[in-house]
């Protein structure tokens, strides 16, 4: 990548949204505004080698996009009234009215996250348009090509474009539908860059960043919706862990074995204070903020085994109340295990998450019951549910930790 | 990402005029520019410092250490300030650093903050592994 397309890159990251968002505004279609900075920022591509770049490069592009809206809607105003009138009111309006303003922002979370978007263009979109990442940098974050990421913004602007999609908040009947979509997108590029599903890295830590980035955006543009602060303290929380999850030879390392000198105190500084404004606003805590009060529970405890295990117990339970699901039954499961005589009791109700089969072929049920086997000393079980599991994982890093498990338990 | 140091220098001469300045008017500046890099989720931490003339100077160059009242040695250029970013690249970093309110006279010079990739190297050292520790004892990062 050359210096421009870096710097351009930079530009686009701290301007390109706040670009997007005001052309949005302005023209009434999301699709056709990233169009436009689209073309302002091939423009630049043109321009900046010569005239070096611009000192409010931001305003550089939005002039830019302006002129090419008006020059668009103007060719098109032959074509019937309601062209023409867009832009004459587009030229009309002064330098201020294209001067972002922050509703725009939150309007454009919302529109990239529309529910007529398949979850996968919603990801796609809200990174570009959002986060202000490049294409590029999109496609290495999700492990995929560029034509594929491009294919997809493409595909995506399509689709609002066709189905009319205003560019606006949502009103109150929509307003929990549509930000919870915001927040699911958010917290998917967090747990693929956290716990990959697929590929060979154990930590995709850049996009798990990024994703926290975003986060702590929505906080600022929403800091009155309690889940948003869940959502921070929960990726504060859990990336706080980063540098212990993987040992020097990049293998994984388990919560038990971690070395918790390692955790970043700094950021769970930041998730406890996110958990408090959740606490503040006085209406509860929801599904993200129950979660991140169990990772606060492991953040705060001085060892894996002086760990408030009761405590988490409790947690999953209102959890459960909230979002029943058999992944939170699990991880209940596991946390049983931990406390006063929960072996047994944890096996039980494993086995009975198995047989109702709502994870389907997950390895999570095999790990879990796996290591209960193995704690109850049913040795030459728990081998084989090792095994299986390493069988189920579709993460590299993950099977070779499973069989090396297994491999740990072979009678010698 | 990783976190860059921009380190806010200044000289005698700017440092006077900006006395001439409604200090209020700094301060919304500044304000402003703090609230961006808030906005964007990049600011990692920041501080300002006192003026040099608080400040003292501790010389190495004789056998023993000689102290002495600030300002620091001939150099026109104070050190007062700075801000930690956390970002995705180093030209993301010179973006943030140009849109910082400084007028003519100051300067901002941007350093990369070493993390433990730049020590992967000296692993086995005895410090580096109980730095880990000292980070917790602190709660910096």
């Amino acid at each position: 990548m050359d210096d421009l397309t870096a710097t351009l890159d930079a530009v686009w990251r701290i301007e390109g949204p706040r670009v997007v968002a005001t052309l949005a505004r302005m023209t009434g279609d999301l699709s056709e505004a990233e169009d436009l900075a689209q073309d302002a920022v091939a423009e630049a591509l043109r321009v900046w080698p010569e005239s070096g770049v611009p000192r409010n490069a931001g305003a550089w592009l939005t002039t830019v996009a302006k002129r090419r809206a008006i020059d668009g809607w103007r060719r098109r105003e032959a074509l019937d009234e309601r062209h023409r009138t867009i832009a004459h009111r587009l030229e009309q309006e002064d330098d201020l009215a294209w001067e972002p303003i922050e509703d725009d922002l939150l309007r454009l979370v919302f529109t990239a996250c529309h529910p007529v978007l398949a979850r996968e263009a919603q990801v796609s979109l809200t990174l570009r348009v959002v986060a202000g990442l490049s294409t590029t940098e999109i496609a290495r974050l999700l492990v995929t090509s560029v034509p594929a990421v491009q294919q997809r913004i493409v595909r995506a602007k399509r689709t609002l474009a066709e189905a009319h999609v205003p560019f606006e908040v949502p009103d109150h009947t929509e307003w929990a539908t549509r930000l919870a979509a915001v927040l699911t997108v958010t917290y998917l590029l967090f747990t693929e860059g956290y716990a990959p599903s697929g590929g060979d890295r154990w930590v995709r830590r850049d996009l798990a960043h990024e994703a926290l980035r975003l986060g702590r955006v929505l906080a600022r543009l929403l800091p009155r919706e309690p889940e948003v602060h869940g959502l921070v303290a929960l990726m504060e929380l859990q990336s706080s862990r980063f540098a212990a999850r993987t040992d020097r030879r990049g293998e994984p390392v388990t919560l038990a074995d971690q070395d918790r000198r390692l955790w970043d105190r700094g950021q769970i500084a930041r998730g406890l204070t996110a958990l408090e404004r959740v606490d503040a606003l006085g209406r509860g805590r929801g599904p993200y903020a129950l979660q991140a009060s169990i990772a606060a529970c492991h953040a705060t405890a001085p060892s894996f085994d002086r760990t408030d295990w009761e405590r988490i117990l409790v947690l999953y339970d209102a959890l459960s109340a909230l979002v029943p699901g058999p992944v939170v039954r699990l991880n209940r499961a596991a946390a049983l295990s931990m406390t006063e005589d929960g072996l047994e009791p944890a096996l039980e109700e494993i086995d009975r998450i198995a047989a109702d089969g709502g994870l389907g072929r997950s390895h999570l049920v095999a790990s879990t019951r796996a290591d209960v086997l193995r704690r109850l000393g049913r040795t030459a079980e728990a081998r084989g549910e090792f095994l299986a599991a390493a069988e189920l994982a579709g993460n590299e890093l993950e099977r070779a930790w499973l069989e090396q498990r297994a491999a740990e338990l072979s009678p010698s | 990402m990783k976190k860059y140091m921009l380190i806010m220098r200044t000289t005698d001469e700017a440092l006077a005029a900006s006395k001439e300045v409604d200090f209020e008017e700094i301060i919304n500046r500044m304000g402003a520019y703090n609230e961006a890099l808030m906005d964007a989720g990049v600011m990692a931490g920041g501080d300002g410092l006192t003026d040099p003339s608080e400040g003292f100077v501790v010389d190495f160059s004789a056998e023993e250490p000689i102290v002495t009242d600030g300002p620091y040695g001939e150099t026109h250029e104070l050190f007062n300030g700075f801000w930690v970013l956390q970002v995705a690249s180093r030209e993301e970093a010179v973006e943030w650093a140009k849109r910082c309110p400084l007028g003519p006279g100051s300067k901002l010079e941007v350093r990369r903050i070493t993390d433990e990739s730049d020590f992967e190297d000296y692993a086995d050292n005895e410090y580096v592994q109980k730095e880990a520790g000292w980070r917790e004892q602190l709660g910096t990062v």
